[in-house]
């Protein structure tokens, strides 16, 4: 695990000063990534320049949705968002030369093609949660104040989960890629909406297929002191780190037959 | 004999789904390597050929721990390639001869310095280590330049020193060679010798038989997954009576020249090919060939690969 770690950073660093080779080009794509995002939550101002309300949600705690799904997101993104390139390096053969190397094999994937632009993307979800927390009018516990980095950390698990589950799957089918950012970037457009505005079908794929519902739905729900849409029991609104462990665990099983494949079958 | 590394009737088999027909499939076993044993001791240099799709890079990849053998038993300085991947690839240096570790975007410099970091090389060694390769292979003037603006031969250069720096006990190398320039060849040749002297084992595959020749005492050739031959150069010539051919080039047209002890092959204009045997010098015909017709250029072509394979199969059959 320390040496996974290590192997982690020594590789990041080494894509960050490769970036830093095109520091141009690198400037671009951070502000390029920071705008594309920020459309994204101006699409959602003009819904509410005709409305007061979605789904029965403010405008802030719209945002409050926004930017935790957003981290959690983000942050994922950051740290192993390039895996879903990993089907390119079976399919050309170049994953051997991670394996020929005295340090685990996720650890180098999950380092491989680190895309530091990727920062823009949280720095515009930062953005937003900051404002939404002062624009809030919440009665904060510590509960609830507790339970803000607590939905951070957990989003983001899941939302790793899902990207090592979908690069797991890569080792049979190369171009799997699409699929898992349906999951991912796609659960991000769907998370960032109050779930009252969704079917109930697709909440509960959400809350019990994949549980995206974990990622801010969940908590949030019980921070904004709303009912539950799918009428479930308020201890759910507490379960997203049991959800984020089970969902990582399963992904790091997903990830060892995938690899144990690879090694018996060859690309 | 005290067997660094040892194959003990190793098998591959992959299953492979064939199209047949519109949606029908149907799951066909590829055995890419079929059962092949050998040995190879510390210290030897060794050459691995066989035409492609033969389990020559099927075999490297067990040996390195990239893929679980179907069968059978692979021992690399005892350790199980396999089960133990991690804590063989310290022991051991890896080349692929397409596929360049080299970090693309830095300074040569660099990737070196992670694989310090990655494979934890004391300060010392890796000094020792690196001042050695770029002495040898002339990488002074290259450190600091970024890989992408290197050329292939200067890149294979940086590879294979790359894979040295950790002291592996053994090197494999999948087509060093490959698409390199004479200069380039000669370069690499010569230190994969010195490598060797050093007490390196080296184990190469290669399609130049050319590089078997200057470097390997020992060959061995696999074919449809078996191995075909294992033993010295002269044997695997011998086996088959493979040929090598002058290419000559004259001032003019001529008809087939005749010369004891080669045979026309081929007239194409003023170019002419004859064979002759590859046990057999080149020096003899080429000093009566200056002598007695007017010479503009001469080259000698080795036998490719395949034919020395063909040739092997088709010697066997006669006897």
């Amino acid at each position: 695990m320390a040496d996974g770690l290590r192997a982690y950073a020594l590789i990041v660093g080494m894509w960050v000063r490769s970036t830093m080779a095109y520091r141009f080009s690198f400037v671009m794509m951070a502000v390029g990534n920071f705008l594309a995002t920020a459309l994204d939550f101006a699409a959602i101002a003009i819904i509410f320049g005709h409305t007061r309300v979605l789904g029965g949600f403010s405008l802030p705690e719209t945002a409050f949705l926004y930017g935790t799904s957003g981290c959690a997101l983000g942050l994922a993104d950051l740290v192993l968002g390039s895996m879903d390139q990993l089907g390119q390096r079976v399919r050309d053969g170049t994953l051997d030369t991670l394996l020929v190397r005295p340090v685990p094999v996720f650890a180098q994937a999950a380092a491989d093609r680190f895309a530091l632009r990727r920062l823009g993307r949280i720095s515009q979800s930062v953005l937003v949660l900051a404002w939404s927390l002062t624009a809030l009018k919440a009665a904060w516990t510590p509960v609830d104040v507790l339970l803000v980095p607590v939905m951070l950390v957990s989003g983001a698990a899941i939302f790793s989960a899902v990207f090592v589950t979908g690069a797991a799957f890569q080792f049979w089918a190369t171009d799997a890629a699409e699929v898992q950012n349906s999951f991912t970037y796609g659960g991000n457009a769907l998370t960032q909406y109050p779930p009252t505005v969704f079917a109930k079908d697709l909440l509960r794929g959400a809350t019990f297929v994949v549980p995206l519902a974990f990622v801010n739905w969940l908590p949030a729900l019980h921070i904004l002191r709303r009912a539950d849409p799918l009428g479930l029991p308020g201890w759910l609104d507490f379960c997203s780190p049991l959800v984020a462990a089970a969902a990582c665990a399963a992904a790091g099983l997903a990830w060892r037959a995938g690899l144990r494949a690879y090694r018996s079958t060859g690309s | 004999m005290d067997a660094l590394i040892r194959l003990e009737r190793v098998e591959k088999v992959f299953k492979v789904r064939r199209r047949v027909g519109r949606l029908r499939r149907v799951r066909t076993e590829v055995r890419a390597v079929d059962g092949i044993s050998f040995d190879i001791a510390r210290g030897e240099m060794v050459g691995y050929i066989g035409p492609n799709g033969a389990g020559k890079s099927t075999t490297i990849k067990m040996l390195t721990g990239i893929l679980v053998p179907s069968g059978g038993r692979v021992r690399v300085a005892g350790i199980d390639p396999a089960r133990e991947r991690t804590r063989v690839a310290r022991r051991i240096g890896v080349v692929f001869g397409q596929r360049t570790t080299l970090w693309w975007d830095l300074p040569l410099r660099d990737s070196y310095e992670l694989v310090r970091r990655l494979y934890r090389v004391p300060d010392a060694r890796y000094d020792r280590n690196l001042a050695r390769c770029v002495e040898l292979l002339d990488l002074g003037p290259l450190l600091d330049v970024p890989v992408r603006q290197l050329s292939l031969g200067q890149r294979m250069r940086g590879d294979i020193a790359a894979a040295l720096l950790h002291d592996p006990e053994v090197l494999y190398l999948d087509e060093p060679t490959i698409g390199l320039d004479v200069v380039s060849k000669a370069k690499v040749r010569g230190f994969l010798r010195e490598v060797n002297d050093g007490g390196t084992t080296v184990l190469l595959t290669t399609h130049d038989l050319t590089d078997i020749e200057q470097l390997c005492t020992r060959v061995m050739v696999i074919d449809h997954g078996r191995l075909v031959h294992d033993g010295d150069l002269a044997g695997l010539h011998g086996a088959g009576d493979s040929e090598r051919t002058l290419v000559v080039d004259f001032e003019r047209e001529l008809p087939p020249v005749r010369i004891a002890g080669a045979r026309p092959v081929k007239v194409e204009g003023p170019r002419q090919w004859l064979a002759f045997p590859a046990s057999a010098s080149a020096a003899p015909l080429v000093a009566e060939l200056a002598a007695c017709y007017p010479l503009v250029d001469l080259s000698v072509r080795e036998p490719a690969i395949e034919d020395v394979i063909a040739r092997m199969y088709a010697g066997r059959a006669a006897l």
